[in-house]
């Protein structure tokens, strides 16, 4: 898993700051937008992004500009998302216009088939 | 993860939408959250290390889950039923402790050191008066997600009661997975008559406010006060023990034989789950044909894995009604299919899985499935299974059939019998309303079979009769010989706890004559 977050890595050090840590509980504000994100599931360090600009820690203010084009199809409330190797799970807890990112790649909408009431 | 996080979303998704009570009048969801946070700042000053409430449900029920969870106190919900001796032995276990009670049962504690009595009116009056702190209300609640979120007193049919431990993580994971966000409409409304102190009663209320779906609570259950509430209140979904569909399905059928107004009809039900039993199968029947507008779901779980791991949705109700076939027509009584993140598996004694279709012990895992008792090891195996100690058996399209406690098992010659089948075919006999299979000693065969049979009243409108020995000649005929039972006993009600859990140690004790008296 670590190999894999350091090949999204970009090697043009966008990042100063060390890649947060995907506890599960953490918390995460959108640069660009109005999403806020929890990790559900995850382990180790990540490139958590959102419209293209690494996720801030909760409680910092947004300075980053618009989302990028290619990471603005926008977040759902409530909706969970995840990586493609299923490793890394986040859900939204305040949508908003960028799209969530593991490096520059999209987190794909967790499908759930809605499931009867049964309490 | 903490519970508090779901609230929190509820709040700022749907904060004007009413999260408890009438339309008109109820909490809403941004009103429970600032109830909560003010009871949070309430519980965590004296020193408090949980927050019980020994009560029927309120407003206060969900104020007090929330605000525990928000002062990272476990809640305890405990059994208002108890005697004042059983509840004060409790509360001295989880000193020191809160207890929010009824204000007419304030006195029923006994005079603890480290045990605060709150009168659930003057809690209530006092946090409906708190203020919002200035700049808002911080989220400072421990999103970890280890810490105790629910402790409940498993029902403790032998030996002291055991508190299953419930941690924030393994609630918000049950939610998470099975619960849409704001996936309920406006207009719904589900009835929680499930009290507090059963699991259903705590999922009801988690699973409510993450789908946005108001909450209207019946402190007691009758059937008529039920059938009202589903009435005036417009509701559109609820969750009942088999012990309560029973009496509501009577109810509404005495509705039609009257006349009366209400004429058996429920015109804003749309969803009715049942669970927490085995359900006879003339009750779900009947309910079926009098409510054809109603999706029926039939909910297994257990305290320990955070409520529901499977679940019999309503097409599958209808196929297997409408079926000709025996096999699928028997799904009608199975627990249906697991959830999505749940993971079932069938072992024999020694851990083993058993092949497909094969009796055993059913087994879970899966994120919501703690299995923890306080102040005990863990009993999840080294790869997460938790052995539920029920029977049962998974069939060929994946549906599990719950057979009962492993430890209700009668051994005869050698030979386990599980109780729940033979049941099952005593109570196709339309003379039958509910019927019970226990063992009891004796010295030739280490156990006899018991069968105590509760029959329609001769007045009802099946009119059936039936004699002991055809009931006997039937199960012969059903099942196997070493499946009769050897004296069948015509009882005029069975033994069942508030919550539709039938006692068999009771009714062991009720039928002892039946036995030799050996113990062997």
């Amino acid at each position: 898993m670590m190999g894999d977050a350091l090949e999204r890595w970009p090697d043009d050090h966008a990042q100063e700051s060390p890649m947060p840590d995907m506890k599960p509980g953490s918390r995460f504000t959108s640069n660009v937008c109005t999403t806020e994100v929890i990790v559900v599931r995850g382990a180790g360090e990540a490139d958590l992004r959102c419209g293209g600009s690494c996720m801030l820690s909760a409680g910092s203010v947004p300075d980053g500009g618009p989302p990028d084009p290619d990471a603005a199809a926008g977040t759902l409330m409530g909706k969970r998302y995840v990586d493609a190797d299923d490793t890394l799970e986040v859900l939204c807890t305040k949508p908003g216009d960028g799209s969530l990112g593991l490096g520059d790649v999209l987190l794909e909408l967790k499908e759930a088939k809605p499931l009867p009431a049964s309490d | 993860m903490n519970l508090m996080m779901l609230l929190e979303m509820a709040a700022g998704g749907f904060g004007d939408r009413v999260a408890v009570g009438s339309r008109d009048g109820g909490l809403t969801f941004q009103q429970l959250f600032d109830r909560a946070g003010a009871a949070a700042g309430r519980f965590r000053t004296g020193g408090a290390e949980v927050v019980a409430m020994a009560d029927v449900s309120s407003t206060a029920l969900p104020i007090s889950l929330f605000g525990a969870a928000w002062a990272d106190l476990p809640f305890v919900p405990l059994n208002y039923r108890l005697t004042d001796d059983e509840l004060s032995a409790l509360a001295a276990r989880i000193a020191p402790a809160i207890v929010v009670l009824d204000p007419e049962a304030t006195g029923r504690l006994a005079d603890l050191g480290d045990v605060v009595v709150l009168d659930r009116q003057a809690l209530l009056d006092e946090l409906a008066e708190a203020l919002v702190p200035d700049g808002g209300w911080g989220t400072d609640w421990d999103m970890a997600g280890e810490g105790t979120a629910i402790l409940l007193f498993t029902s403790g049919t032998t030996g002291e009661p055991k508190a299953a431990m419930l941690r924030h993580r393994h609630l918000v994971s049950y939610v998470l997975g099975s619960v849409e966000f704001m996936g309920a409409a406006e207009d719904e409304a589900a009835l929680v008559s499930v009290p507090p102190y059963h699991v259903a009663g705590m999922a009801a209320l988690l699973s409510n406010v993450y789908a946005g779906r108001r909450i209207v609570q019946l402190p007691t259950f009758d059937a008529g006060s039920w059938v009202d509430l589903v009435r005036t209140e417009e509701v559109t979904s609820a969750m009942v023990v088999p012990t309560m569909l029973t009496r509501i399905v009577e109810h509404l059928d005495a509705e039609l034989a009257n006349g009366s107004s209400g004429n058996g009809a429920l015109p804003t039900l749309r969803s009715l789950a049942y669970g927490g039993g085995k359900m006879p199968r003339p009750t779900i029947e009947r309910a079926l044909q009098l409510l054809p507008e109603v999706a029926f779901v039939n909910a297994y779980g257990l305290t320990e894995t955070s409520s529901t791991v499977a679940l019999l949705g309503p097409q599958e109700h209808r196929d297997a009604l409408a079926s000709d076939d025996e096999a699928v027509r028997a799904r009608l009584g199975s627990a249906g299919r697991p959830l999505p993140a749940i993971e079932v598996s069938i072992r024999d004694e020694d851990g083993t899985e058993v092949a497909l279709g094969l009796p055993g012990e059913i087994w879970v895992r899966g994120e919501q499935v703690s299995g923890e008792y306080r102040g005990q090891a863990p009993r999840l195996t080294a790869e997460g299974w938790f052995p539920t100690r029920d029977g049962g058996r998974l069939d060929e399209a994946g549906f599990l059939h719950v057979t009962g406690r492993i430890d209700d098992v009668i051994v005869k010659g050698g030979q386990n019998v599980s109780p729940g089948e033979i049941e099952a075919v005593l109570v196709e006999h339309p003379a039958v309303v509910d019927a019970a299979a226990i063992g009891l000693p004796d010295r030739q065969w280490g156990e006899r079979i018991v069968a105590a049979v509760v029959l329609a009243d001769a007045d009802s409108t099946s009119g059936a009769s039936v004699t002991a020995e055809e009931l006997q000649e039937l199960v012969r005929s059903e099942l196997r010989s070493n499946r009769t039972p050897d004296h069948v006993e015509f009882v005029a009600a069975l033994p069942y706890n508030d919550t539709g859990k039938l006692l068999r140690r009771v009714l062991r004790t009720e039928l002892a004559h039946f036995g030799d008296g050996s113990t062997e």
